[in-house]
């Protein structure tokens, strides 16, 4: 066992509508979409056309640049939309679910004992590759390449995560199956982050090295942990897998069928009866029909956590890698002499010019009001660092980002941090920058000038 | 918004201006567009409505205080607290006028020149000039001070959060290098009028200044804490100060790092000296003296001007404290040294960064090479 590492710094929010540990409903939705930019890195070529049949594992998209690296339907039935945007951008792929849950062929797990080729070449092949993620930039990964390590990590501090223990219940063995074939990938084997303090059945995986993190947000995301077990240096490369992806990557070792349910926690301050809900990636919003009622033009549907999640509208669908859906109340009414008022009593804020701390056992119905209006960087970094765990200035690391300065963003950490890292200091800015976005164009500059 | 003020409207030149008034009347109903969809209700609206706050007590002492020194000079106590109050309160009220007129009728026409929201930034600057100005100063000139501070030392680097040095010690540098008769010497510190009869044996010199000699005012420890002492409008009342301090430390709002090195500075040089035998004021008494308590909790303090690095705020305090003490001891020209050792550690507070940080990556380089999995 490994000792624990406390993180002293970091903010959790305290977000009304925590999901109850139920599955509510079972949708199997009628019609599933795969979406092209859930997958980061990925420049998408189309290989099925409209009427075509798919099979659950049958390839629908690959990449243009690592044909090898393929996106595979997680339903079988028969494709029965393409949805392009401006430029026929490739929008989303529609699937019509039969039902049957038929697999292919070309999907067929490694025999027992396979090598690393043989266990990256099935996961290319059953499409289960996306599901590794390379840092830094949080990509996909490279196949060809092989990683200083694996990184894992067993629970999530994001606001209303969904519970790992409750989602992952009985599937411990696929979880195990998936890093012992994993661990042969890479040099420095895998490592799994686990919560101190409690119980965590992810103790009684083997074939990995253990450790465990006290803290707030961010402390559950693996960029933060892999910044105390070893930091990634310029020119390494790590590769980083969800449990969701574990989950169904040990399944298909197993069983040999591509089968990516999972269940989804519904919450936030608008659900009604937040709980999971048993679904397939793609999922289309009206499934949960009965958890968000009628009032859905004054909803923010989101899928992810409130702070990193993508906002689908009521017509999106489920993301290919998210098992959360937030809902929010959009906050767009004006607040008279909102600023001044000595209390606020409703609102949440982490600052001590408000009296939030004095309830620190409430949970608050949170908007996606933005509080106030955009002004340059005024705090110091000490304002940010606060909430974020990691040994990195988060502002001169986002100035650096906004100048575009590639010398600057390496000195000052590009290399460890993803968007959802920095989502902390993005929530209690008082400037009101969105300091997500500017890290990812900085990387996306990386990207580029690097490649 | 009235749409003839949006893009295209006729009188569109006035966006940033009724924008500023409206959001500073509601909380505007914009929703987060990109990253985190909830947001903390904290802005900088809040921030620095509360240093504003925080440096109400000293300024409500200091128009008092004017009416008081008044009073001592002419030998005449029959006004009361209010009336005391209110002799200064008409004296103060007209600098303030001219400081907020002047600064944010630039302020908001470079935000609309820039296309940006009126940034909050000179609500504080503002408060403050007229707190760090001889009473009796000419309008004219103040005027003309925080034109030169606004344009120069904010607005041409992109406005509130650009800016390297802080607008309102800019504002006093102006003045102090322009008019140095208005700004220095011992004519300037009460408000009187010529014709009024002074009484026997009057200066108006600060107790800095002062160096031990007589005055109508008192110049010992208690004086000197709760202020009574001519001076800037709201340098003299330590006590007061010390009540802004608190609760910005508690806000978090200004760094107490900042606060607590620049009194070990102060100390440190104070210290030297006294035991050098230079000069007559000891160590703990020239933190009362002068500005420097003003200067240190508000002034430093400014998070846009002063090191960003926590470590290097250490060094950024501790040498403000340092600096000033060091102009008081050794140079007769200048009385203080406060508003010096500020602007020279705003324009170093980069430098001092720089180095914060080079010191912090390579050590981090380190720490790297030696990780292994």
């Amino acid at each position: 066992m490994s000792n624990t590492i406390v993180l002293k710094k970091g903010l959790d929010i305290p977000i009304a509508g925590a999901a109850e540990p139920v599955v509510s409903k079972t949708a199997l939705t009628d019609i599933i979409a795969i979406q092209p930019s859930d997958f980061k890195g990925l420049t998408p070529r189309l290989l099925v056309k409209e009427g075509d049949r798919v099979l659950a594992g049958s390839p629908v998209l690959s990449d243009k640049l690592r044909p090898e690296i393929l996106v595979t339907s997680p339903v079988s039935g028969t494709v029965q939309g393409i949805v392009r945007g401006e430029k026929r951008k490739l929008l989303a792929v529609c699937i019509a679910n039969d039902h049957l849950q038929t697999c292919a062929d070309s999907a067929s797990a490694p025999s027992a004992g396979a090598d690393a080729q043989q266990v990256k070449k099935a996961l290319l092949a059953a499409g289960l590759w996306p599901w590794i993620v390379q840092r830094p930039y949080g990509v996909i990964a490279d196949p060809g390449a092989t990683p200083k390590a694996i990184f894992v990590s067993a629970f999530s501090t994001a606001p209303l995560a969904p519970d790992p223990v409750f989602c992952f219940d009985g599937s411990l063995k696929y979880i195990q199956a998936a890093i012992s074939a994993l661990a042969g990938l890479s040099a420095g084997g895998v490592h799994v982050g686990l919560p101190a303090g409690t119980d965590s059945p992810f103790a009684r995986l083997t074939g990995c090295t253990l450790h465990r993190f006290a803290g707030k947000h961010p402390a559950g995301n693996v960029g933060v942990q892999i910044s105390h077990i070893c930091p990634i240096r310029k020119d390494e490369t790590v590769w980083t897998v969800s449990l969701l992806g574990l989950e169904a990557i040990g399944r298909f070792l197993a069983t040999g069928k591509v089968d990516l349910r999972r269940k989804v926690a519904v919450c936030g301050p608008m659900a009604i009866e937040p709980s999971y809900v048993e679904t397939l990636p793609g999922m289309q919003m009206k499934e949960i029909a009965g958890h968000y009622g009628t009032s859905a033009a004054e909803i923010r549907f989101i899928s992810g956590d409130a702070l990193s999640g993508r906002s689908i509208g009521e017509d999106g669908c489920l993301g290919f890698f998210d098992n959360q859906i937030t809902l929010l109340r959009e906050g767009t009414e004006e607040e008279l002499l909102g600023w001044i008022r000595p209390l606020r009593w409703k609102q949440y804020s982490h600052d001590h010019s408000y009296f939030s701390w004095l309830t620190p056992w409430r949970r608050y119905g949170m908007d996606t009001n933005l509080h106030g209006g955009p002004r340059a960087f005024l705090m110091n970094e000490g304002y940010y660092q606060k909430v974020l765990p990691m040994d990195i200035f988060p502002v001169f690391l986002a100035k650096a980002c906004l100048a575009g300065d590639i010398e600057k963003m390496e000195k000052f950490g590009i290399y460890e941090v993803l968007p959802e890292d920095l989502a902390v200091c993005e929530f209690i800015d008082p400037s009101k920058n969105n300091i997500q976005d500017i890290i990812a164009q900085g990387i996306d500059l990386m990207r580029k000038e690097m490649a | 918004m009235n749409p003839v003020f949006e893009k295209g409207g006729k009188l569109y030149w006035l966006h940033s201006t009724i924008d500023a008034f409206e959001t500073f009347l509601h909380v505007p109903g914009t929703v987060t567009r990109k990253g985190a969809h909830v947001r903390d209700a904290i802005d900088l609206k809040r921030i620095l409505i509360l240093v504003v706050i925080a440096a109400a007590p000293a300024a409500l002492f200091g128009m008092w205080n004017v009416g008081y020194q008044h009073g001592l000079a002419i030998g005449d106590g029959r006004l009361d607290i209010l009336g005391n109050f209110w002799y200064g309160f008409l004296k103060v009220l007209p600098l303030y006028v001219v400081s907020y007129v002047v600064g944010l009728g630039i302020e908001f026409a470079s935000s609309q020149i820039r296309g940006e929201e009126v940034s909050e930034g000179y609500l504080v600057s503002g408060f403050f000039i007229p707190l760090i100005v001889p009473v009796d100063i000419p309008l004219w000139m103040l005027a003309i001070a925080v034109a030169f501070a606004v344009i120069f030392g904010k607005e041409v680097f992109g406005g509130t959060g650009m800016n390297f040095v802080n607008p309102a010690i800019l504002t006093r540098a102006f003045l102090f290098f322009s008019y140095p008769n208005q700004m220095s010497g011992s004519a300037c510190w009460i408000s009187h009028k010529p014709a009024e009869q002074l009484v026997d044996g009057f200066t108006g010199a600060t107790p800095l200044a002062l160096d031990g000699a007589s005055a109508q005012y008192g110049t010992g420890f208690w004086d000197l804490f709760i202020g009574t002492v001519p001076g800037s409008v709201g340098e003299t009342s330590v006590i007061a100060i010390l009540l802004g301090a608190v609760l910005l430390i508690w806000t978090g709002i200004a760094s107490w790092k900042i606060m607590f090195s620049g009194v070990l500075g102060a100390l440190f040089v104070g210290f030297l000296g006294q035991w050098a035998g230079i000069g007559t004021i000891s160590a703990p008494m020239q933190l009362l003296y002068g500005g420097f308590a003003f200067g240190i909790v508000f002034m430093a303090t400014d998070p846009v001007t002063s090191a960003q690095t926590e470590c290097g705020k250490w060094i950024y305090g501790f040498l403000i404290g340092a600096l000033c003490i060091t102009v008081r001891l050794f140079n007769p020209g200048y009385a203080e040294g406060m508003m010096l050792a500020i602007l020279l550690m705003n324009i170093t507070a980069p430098l001092i960064d720089h180095c914060v940080v080079s010191v912090h990556i390579s050590r981090r380089n380190k720490k790297f090479n030696a990780a292994k999995i």
